[in-house]
């Protein structure tokens, strides 16, 4: 029952840390040994704080394998635990034409059996072992996950790399697979929110283009994957010198190069295809669609347009823009549509950055009666982000993002999840000694400059998925621009036959 | 009497790691009590320069008057509007400036409030959090917009969301109506309209009092400074009155199979049967989490690889044991793959049940369940929030934070007899039953009869 929806994390795993040149402060305050009296003390007015700490980022090793395998170690010794994971340079974007979930269906049934163990073995041992596994892929990779009680390595590694080289894709587990996930599809159509982030990214990006289609695919496409076409895949781009193993915990760089080579050295390497999804241009003039869902209680919202890739040089403005908008919890968005209006639970937004551009895109539930001035709402917002904004709300946001990042590298998970978008996206590993510096450095200028080039009030792309004929008269009546109006059937196909 | 000082007992206990790297880290801390009652819990971990304030009210919605349900989590959004010496809108954007985030929830036994921020910071989050406990400020128009966003929080979580008012349902049903968890933590719209600006002033002079609260801080902080503000700002808050008394609960049983049926926005029937138990820590809580491990933990527990794995008749398998202050339940549920039947779902549920009850686990049933919860275990204290949430946990729920390693301990002492005789003393008794049909097939749903 928490008070607001998860506060701002800069989407997209794009996340930043401080290691800033100020004077490290190792201790939280001064230390006070006597009580003062209350007469020195004003308790009307909040206490001045010490300077803030700095984190000191953990020093991150880079090596690599005879085969092409890059290899990145972070050190962390608080407890007994390392994380490892295995990222392959090949996701949906690599999916091929008219088989969407390809490479997600791929990474899917990588723990279900390999040449030596069967799906229920894969399961036992994890559970044994007490170590948690996983596979997916993303836009740009594919991943597997391994964590493990350092005292576990041994066994969980062994596991881990089996999973990671021998899958077998054994077929009545590809059927047992595919049936779970056409049931799953077949589900999204009872959540609004899950009809809404499909029609947005197609009505973005186009249904036929890498960035409109699903990444788990379609009803038609995973029913017609064969284990051919998987282990095509899997053949050619799960190969070392398309690969980075990342291992965060209790671990030294020697005694991890040294697992690396025995479990992975005899990996061998191939050509790997490289494919970087082309992006359409940015619509002509704002489109609202609406879809159907009779009765919902509330409308989801899904509103922006198509923003920047993960390299662009405006990120660190992107960042600041943001969390004033809407990636925190004192953002205009937030404290608009939430605080002031009461239309929402939360209202938020972000820009998905990938390899090429991802979409900006803001979000609420909105309760079903206030559809329409929600909406009025959010436009007012996206216009007024294009004037100056105040000094003191900008410096705000800045030290938001600059004081927050230490908490992000608190645990093994928290420091992969730091490390693999620099991995991703080819970002040097030291990118986090001056992103407090770059934060700092964002300007009033530039922070409208990005507002002008990423948000248009008048091309936004707008979807709407709630009770049709509730909403539809209102939303009409303040003519946002083109309105098309879609069912259920028509964002995620017609319901299969089982 | 109020005093500036500390006065109660303190305990400090060493933070001492075995060499066996599975065994839970002990966490060590200081435990000491204002003179207005308010328990203030300690715990340092240098590691990250990050600290964590975590308040805990002894309120609930356990607590609330007929007819104010969901009142205790509404009052919970009214806290964070603004105090004496912070004026509206002020605490977030104080709270951001300094790089802390916070939150707060509500349970049917207490409610909590954190700030996690860069070590610095932390006199500023207490001070926030000591001006609201002494000096909230509450309007009829922050009572009117916070209802609205809880409204709008509970069609996010509920009304809106497939199977949504299942919990609700099914908790009318197993506990009685005088029991304080007969209703769900987040209320009903109408009770939430019925809310006054009166039930808020009285709500918060009885429970939100320093003797019904304690602060847990965890993190890079530095001990005398954290006592000297702790003191600084929370020491002259004065007692709260005299608690009302929480009603006294019997142990909830069934009489006999209750069988429901809902209708909802769904593509597929699913099935909830929930069976009393009983309350978190007690000797049987743990062979119970076991016991649901074994049932629907992975692929390989009886529920999933029979319904999900083998058979194919079932999209999903759920098993919880709930348990918390007063009392608890154990959770099945089971979702239908497309054409098949509920009845089908209950039919293989009894028949492994019973075929538990009767012949028992194996070795290796047991031991992955107590591997896997040893390493969730540790996972829990890797941060300084999951720290500061396990002690504040057991200073209420077990009546001292000292009680991480036992927690941990109750786990590796379960035996397969344990298992066994659990699910015999509970499972085969009579339980409520719930199926979630489409709109219009009420003919889906389980029955006793049915065979």
């Amino acid at each position: 029952m928490k008070r607001g929806a998860s506060r701002a994390s800069l989407i997209a795993g794009a996340t930043l840390a401080v290691a800033c040149g100020t004077p490290v402060v190792t201790t939280s305050a001064p230390v006070v040994t006597t009580p003062q009296t209350s007469a020195a003390i004003d308790l009307t007015k909040p206490p001045t704080l010490a300077p803030p700490p700095a984190l000191s980022v953990p020093p991150i090793v880079a090596r690599q394998l005879a085969n092409g395998l890059r290899i990145v170690i972070v050190e962390q010794h608080e407890l007994p635990l390392v994380d490892v994971l295995l990222q392959v340079r090949s996701g949906g974007e690599s999916d091929p034409a008219g088989s969407p979930g390809t490479a997600s269906l791929t990474a899917g049934m990588l723990l279900e059996g390999t040449t030596t163990r069967s799906a229920l073995q894969i399961a036992d041992q994890q559970a044994f072992l007490g170590v948690g596994m996983g596979a997916g892929s993303g836009w740009e990779q594919s991943t597997v996950t391994l964590h493990a009680p350092t005292a576990q390595l041994d066994s969980a590694l062994a596991l881990f790399a089996d999973v990671v080289l021998h899958p077998a894709i054994p077929v009545a587990d590809l059927e047992r697979v595919r049936k779970m996930r056409l049931t799953a599809l077949a589900q999204q159509r009872d959540r609004g929110p899950a009809i809404a982030d499909r029609a947005y990214a197609a009505a973005l990006y186009g249904a036929d283009t890498p960035y409109g289609r699903p990444l788990a695919g379609t009803e038609a496409s995973i029913a017609s994957l064969t284990r051919g076409d998987l282990m095509r895949f899997y053949t050619a781009v799960y190969r070392p010198n398309n690969a980075t193993l990342l291992v965060v915990g209790d671990v030294t760089p020697d005694d991890v190069e040294r697992r690396a080579k025995a479990l992975f050295g005899s990996w061998t390497r191939a050509e790997v295809p490289v494919v970087t999804a082309s992006v359409a241009s940015a619509p002509k003039a704002t489109t609202l669609v609406i879809v159907d869902k009779p009765g919902a209680a509330q409308s989801s919202f899904r509103l922006g347009g198509i923003g920047a890739p993960r390299n662009t040089e405006d990120y660190f403005a992107l960042q600041v823009l943001n969390t004033l908008l809407g990636g925190s919890f004192s953002s205009r968005l937030q404290q608009n549509l939430r605080e002031k209006h009461g239309y929402t639970y939360g209202a938020t937004s972000g820009f998905a950055m990938r390899r090429s551009a991802g979409p900006f895109i803001a979000t609420a539930e909105v309760v079903t009666a206030k559809t329409d001035s929600a909406l009025m709402e959010f436009l007012n917002e996206l216009r007024a982000i294009r004037d100056p904004v105040p000094a003191a709300e900008l410096e705000r946001a800045k030290r938001y993002l600059q004081l927050g990042l230490p908490e992000n590298f608190e645990t093994t998970r928290g420091i992969a999840s730091q490390m693999l978008p620099l991995i991703t996206y080819d970002i040097p590993l030291d990118f986090y000694n001056t992103a407090v510096q770059k934060i700092g450095a964002v300007t009033q200028a530039d922070v409208q400059r990005v507002a002008r080039q990423y948000i248009d009030p008048s091309k936004l792309t707008l979807v709407i998925v709630g009770d049709r004929k509730t909403i539809e008269p209102k939303l009409r009546a303040l003519n946002p621009g083109e309105i098309i109006i879609r069912e259920t059937r028509d964002v995620l196909g017609a319901p299969r036959t089982p | 009497m109020t005093s500036r000082y500390l006065v109660a007992v303190c305990i400090l206990i060493a933070g001492t790691n075995t060499g066996q790297a599975q065994t839970a880290p002990k966490l060590s801390y200081e435990k000491t009590t204002l003179a207005n009652g308010l328990e203030v819990i300690l715990h340092e971990d240098h590691s990250t320069p990050i600290v964590v304030v975590n308040t805990w009210y002894k309120v609930g919605s356990g607590d609330e008057k007929p007819g104010r349900t969901g009142f205790a989590h509404l009052f919970e959004h009214v806290m964070f509007t603004g105090s004496k010496n912070v004026p509206s809108g002020q605490f977030d954007k104080w709270l951001e400036a300094a790089g802390a985030r916070n939150n707060g929830s509500t349970t049917e036994d207490r409610t909590n409030y954190y700030e996690s921020m860069p070590s610095n910071a932390l006199p500023l989050a207490l001070w926030l959090d000591a001006d609201r406990m002494g000096h909230l400020v509450i309007d009829q128009v922050k009572l009117d917009l916070q209802r609205d966003v809880v409204k709008n929080e509970r069609r996010q979580r509920v009304d809106n969301v497939p199977y949504g008012r299942a919990n609700e349902t099914f908790l009318a049903a197993l506990f009685p109506v005088k029991h304080p968890y007969h209703w769900p933590v987040i209320g009903s719209l109408a009770d939430l309209t019925a809310a006054s600006l009166d039930d808020v002033k009285d709500f918060f002079r009885t429970y939100y009092a320093p003797n019904n609260a304690s602060i847990v801080i965890a993190g890079d902080f530095n001990r005398d400074s954290a006592l000297t503000w702790v003191n600084r700002y929370f020491g002259s808050i004065p007692r709260g009155p005299k608690l009302p008394a929480r009603p006294v609960v019997q142990t909830v049983t069934v009489a006999r199979d209750t069988f429901l049926v809902m209708e909802d926005k769904v593509t597929l029937p699913r099935v909830y049967e929930v069976w009393p138990t009983g309350r978190i820590f007690a000797p049987d809580d743990a062979p119970l989490d076991i016991l649901a491990d074994v049932l629907g933990g992975d692929k390989n527990s009886r529920l999933y690889k029979r319904l999900v794995f083998d058979n194919q008749v079932a999209q999903d398998v759920t098993v919880f044991n709930n348990s918390t202050k007063l009392d608890g339940f154990f959770h099945i549920s089971v979702t239908a793959k497309p054409g098949q039947a509920p009845t089908r779902m209950t039919e293989i549920v009894a028949e492994e049940i019973a075929r538990l009850a009767k012949d028992g686990i194996a070795d290796r049933e047991l031991a992955r369940a107590q591997n896997t919860r040893r390493a969730a275990f540790l996972d829990r204290m890797a941060s300084v929030l999951g720290k500061a949430d396990r002690l504040a946990e057991y200073n209420y729920f077990a009546g001292t934070p000292d009680y991480s390693q036992q927690d941990a301990a109750r786990y590796d002492h379960v035996t397969a007899a344990d298992v066994k005789r659990v699910a015999n003393l509970y499972l085969t008794k009579p339980k409520v039953v719930l199926t979630v049909v489409p709109e219009g097939k009420k003919e889906l749903m389980v029955t006793g009869g049915a065979k």
